[in-house]
């Protein structure tokens, strides 16, 4: 047990412990907190700075606007909603399309404006939200993804994760949905997560929980070797979402539009550490990089540079942090 | 710096707690153990006698200053007089008065006494006693005492004994038989041995007490010698010469007085007697406490009613729970639903006791989430849905009370202990993370919070803990202190370990 412990601790793998106590609690301001946790927040921060973002059709903010749902997606066959404070997916739905008067899930499940109706109105109470609070509901433009991702996912869309510390993205992984995670880009709820090598933005091995997995389960294409389009442009905003908020360490979560481009989604002030596993590598010892050798004044650009310089895969020695080197 | 911070304020909390506790154990000498007890004496004097025809008061010397002993408690005892104590020279005295008696009458002095080893005599320094008046004869045979006895000695203690031994030897001792005859008792022995120590100019006095021993029944009194070195008082047995204060030995009174004195009456008889007994150990520390002058026994939970006193003795617990999450949480890696919410089903288990506690939460969860999920189909509002939850668990706990009733199932009667609106938010949670996550995370979580629970309830059902925590509040800094220490733990967590065996694995490749 010690020695698994110690043979963490070389490989400089980010405990939970750790990153709540030195990394989220220390660089995250509580008060910026809900710049991240209201999803309309980020969304509207990320448009003021010329990020792209999904389309926003509409905010249910009431349980009186619950009815004006058909009225705000209008003539658009495919929507998201979204409760803004959901935390880990929880509460999302995705409309791909009609069915007469029904409305189709991503998954195929056929929901009647009844449903969707109930849904709402328990997101809106706050049933996905932290705490239970009060909630709105987005809804926004369904993002179609990239035909790259066609082979290796299960209905859902794919997203990138980037883990963003002090404006310099650090790591990086692909999240591909399964039959497993019902279509949604989950890792505890069995997607698959695959690493990026940071400089080229080529996929590595994926993994299902701690299970390296090859090949996507359900479409059994291989998953490493792919390259991710616009791999510079993503890393760019991943390093401006620091700026337009401010938190230290958080993850930024991309999903790439076939037409559009990469388009920022959400972003999270406590995000997952599975991301580790996905990489196949702590995230500690590519933070203490950083802590060593980065200029975290630099603007988003030489930031970006940093990163693909020092987080190619794969990525050198532990760096020990300078106050225990010297004591 | 930040964690330097940190180690300082726990360290001031942990030595703030923990020299409360040893003060509150070695001076107050507070119990550590739950139900201790102490051996204790109660001590009578029964002083009977014939009242006069006209106004009687009879007057008893009682115990003052007791080296070695403290009195927890005493009583006087009587029909129709009145009773007053008062401080003389010589130590307290009672005082029964009535003005008319008729037939034979008997009063009572009761005392519990209890071994006190931090108390001893705590009177000043004595003035230099006068020479005694003595006719020529008697002066030179002092004298001549003195001179030789003083050869022979090198210091109070030993000029003590060698006086003590000529007078032992009596009528054989050329000078001491000048002043005693063969039949002097051990007490006259002792009066004449002050009076050659104040010839002397040193301060002694005549002790009078009694053996406190594992028996019951009357006792008689015995005389020591106690003689003033200049420092503190030395105790020598005038009969065996032996110096220091037997460990069982009670002073009752000082002086060559007798114990009682009568006036308008006769016939006076005191007697004495013990019986040990055992106490509280509790009750005499702070008693103690009090008689000590500390504050610590003013601000003691037991000063609170009974009622309030147990609610604390298990709120006091609660810290304790909760350090018992904080382990298991971020050292082992537990998931439960709700931070504390596993405390309070473990304080829910101390009425039910742990099997039952277990088996009636789960009955009282999986019906529940049975109904939860019947009413997701007729798509509530959220504040009216965990309504409809909480008063159908209510009436869940109360069917179970009453089937269990019928069936002679004590325990299970205790469900109405079950913090009902916590397990409708849990029930709640629950199902939403079994539609959201899957029915494993639902139940593996569910499962988490119910291990925390009883091991939560196994560490605060410990009576010595709960004691030490009631008795010692300020434990609880300690707790303070620890999750502090605790609170900046960056290292991994147990299951961590699982999580990441992938990584490690490499590294050994």
């Amino acid at each position: 047990m010690f020695s698994r412990y110690r043979s963490l601790a070389r490989e400089g793998v980010l405990g939970l412990n750790r990153r709540n106590g030195d990394y989220t609690l220390r660089f995250n301001p509580r008060r910026l907190y809900p710049l991240v946790d209201d999803k309309l927040k980020t969304k509207r921060l990320a448009l003021q700075a010329g990020i792209a973002v999904p389309e926003l059709y509409g905010v249910i903010e009431t349980q009186h606007d619950i009815r004006r749902l058909p009225e705000i997606v209008g003539s658009h066959p495919e929507f998201v909603l979204k409760p803004a404070h959901g935390s880990a997916g929880d509460g999302i739905v995705v409309i791909a399309g009609r069915s007469g008067s029904r409305y189709r899930a991503i998954n195929g499940e056929l929901f009647d404006l009844e449903e969707l109706e109930y849904h709402l109105s328990n997101a809106i109470s706050g049933q996905f939200s932290l705490g239970g609070v009060p909630d709105v509901v987005i809804v926004e433009a369904l993002v179609r993804f990239s035909s790259l991702f066609e082979q290796v996912s299960y209905q859902g869309v794919p997203d990138i994760r980037v883990i963003v510390f002090r404006g310099i993205p650090v790591m990086a992984m692909v999240r591909l949905p399964t039959r497993a995670s019902r279509g949604k880009a989950n890792l505890h709820q069995g997607a698959v997560g695959a690493g990026i090598d940071m400089a080229s933005g080529v996929t590595l091995d994926g993994v299902i929980g701690s299970e390296v997995v090859k090949h996507h389960p359900d479409t059994a294409h291989p998953i490493a070797g792919l390259e991710i389009p616009d791999w510079r442009t993503i890393l760019d905003i991943s390093a401006r979402c620091y700026d337009i908020t401010g938190l230290g360490y958080i993850g930024v979560d991309v999903v790439l539009d076939k037409h559009r481009g990469p388009l920022v989604l959400e972003l999270n002030a406590r995000p997952g550490l599975a991301i580790q596993i996905a990489n196949r590598q702590g995230l500690l010892r590519r933070l203490r990089i950083c802590e060593e050798r980065a200029n975290f004044d630099a603007p988003p650009a030489e930031r970006v540079e940093f990163a693909q310089r020092e987080f190619r895969h794969p990525v050198g020695a532990v760096v020990e942090p300078r106050s225990r080197a010297a004591s | 710096m930040r964690n330097r911070h940190i180690f300082i304020l726990a360290a001031v909390l942990t030595v703030i707690s923990v020299s409360l506790v040893t003060y509150k154990v070695r001076v107050l000498d507070y119990p550590l153990l739950p139900r201790e007890q102490r051996q204790v004496w109660n001590i009578e004097a029964a002083i009977s006698f014939d009242p006069g025809p006209a106004a009687v008061k009879a007057t008893l010397k009682i115990p003052t200053l007791t080296p070695g002993f403290s009195v927890l408690d005493e009583y006087f005892i009587s029909r129709g007089f009145g009773v007053s104590t008062r401080v003389t020279p010589a130590g307290r005295e009672a005082e029964w008065a009535v003005r008319q008696a008729s037939g034979p009458q008997t009063v009572y002095y009761r005392a519990v006494v209890y071994k006190d080893p931090q108390r001893i005599v705590e009177d000043t320094t004595p003035p230099f006693p006068p020479r005694p008046q003595l006719d020529e004869p008697s002066r030179i045979a002092m004298e001549g005492l003195i001179a030789e006895a003083r050869r022979q000695s090198a210091d109070v203690a030993s000029f003590t004994v060698q006086l003590l031994r000529r007078i032992n030897q009596g009528e054989n001792d050329p000078y001491v038989s000048v002043f005693l005859d063969r039949r002097a008792t051990p007490s006259e022995r002792a009066e004449l041995a002050t009076m050659f120590l104040a010839g002397a100019q040193i301060p002694a006095r005549v002790a009078h007490g009694i053996a406190l021993r594992d028996k019951s029944g009357r006792v008689q009194t015995d005389v020591l010698l106690e003689v003033h070195d200049g420092v503190q008082w030395l105790y020598f047995d005038p009969v065996t010469t032996q110096q220091g204060l037997p460990p069982d030995f009670l002073i009752w009174w000082r002086g060559d007085e007798r114990i009682a004195n009568l006036e308008g009456g006769s016939g006076l008889e005191v007697t004495l007697a013990v019986q040990p007994n055992l106490f509280d150990a509790m009750m005499i520390a702070e008693r103690r406490a009090k008689q000590l002058g500390s504050r610590s026994a003013d601000f003691s939970l037991s000063t609170l009613p009974i009622t309030t006193q147990t609610v604390y003795s298990v709120l006091l617990m609660i810290p304790v729970g909760a350090l018992v999450i904080v382990l298991l949480r971020n050292f082992v890696g537990v998931k439960t639903f709700g931070t504390f919410m596993p405390v309070l089903i473990a304080l829910a288990f101390r009425e039910t006791r742990l099997l039952w506690g277990l088996v009636l939460f789960a009955v009282i969860v999986s019906l529940g989430l049975l109904i939860r999920f019947y009413l997701e189909k007729l798509r509530l509002l959220l504040v009216p849905r965990l309504t409809c939850v909480l008063t159908v668990v209510v009436l869940l706990m109360a069917a179970i009370s009453v089937v269990s009733q019928k069936l002679d199932l004590q325990p299970a009667l205790s469900i109405a202990l079950f913090p009902m609106v916590i397990i409708s938010m849990t029930i709640e949670r629950m199902s939403i993370v079994w539609e959201e996550r899957g029915a494993s995370e639902a139940i593996q979580e569910g499962v988490g919070s119910l291990l925390v629970a009883a091991l939560a309830y196994l560490v605060m059902g410990m009576a010595w803990l709960e004691h030490l925590v009631f008795v010692f509040p300020e434990l609880l800094l300690l707790v303070i202190a620890l999750s502090l220490l605790m609170g900046r733990y960056t290292g991994y967590r147990l299951l961590e370990l699982r999580r990441f065996r992938a990584l490690a694995r490499e590294q050994q490749a």
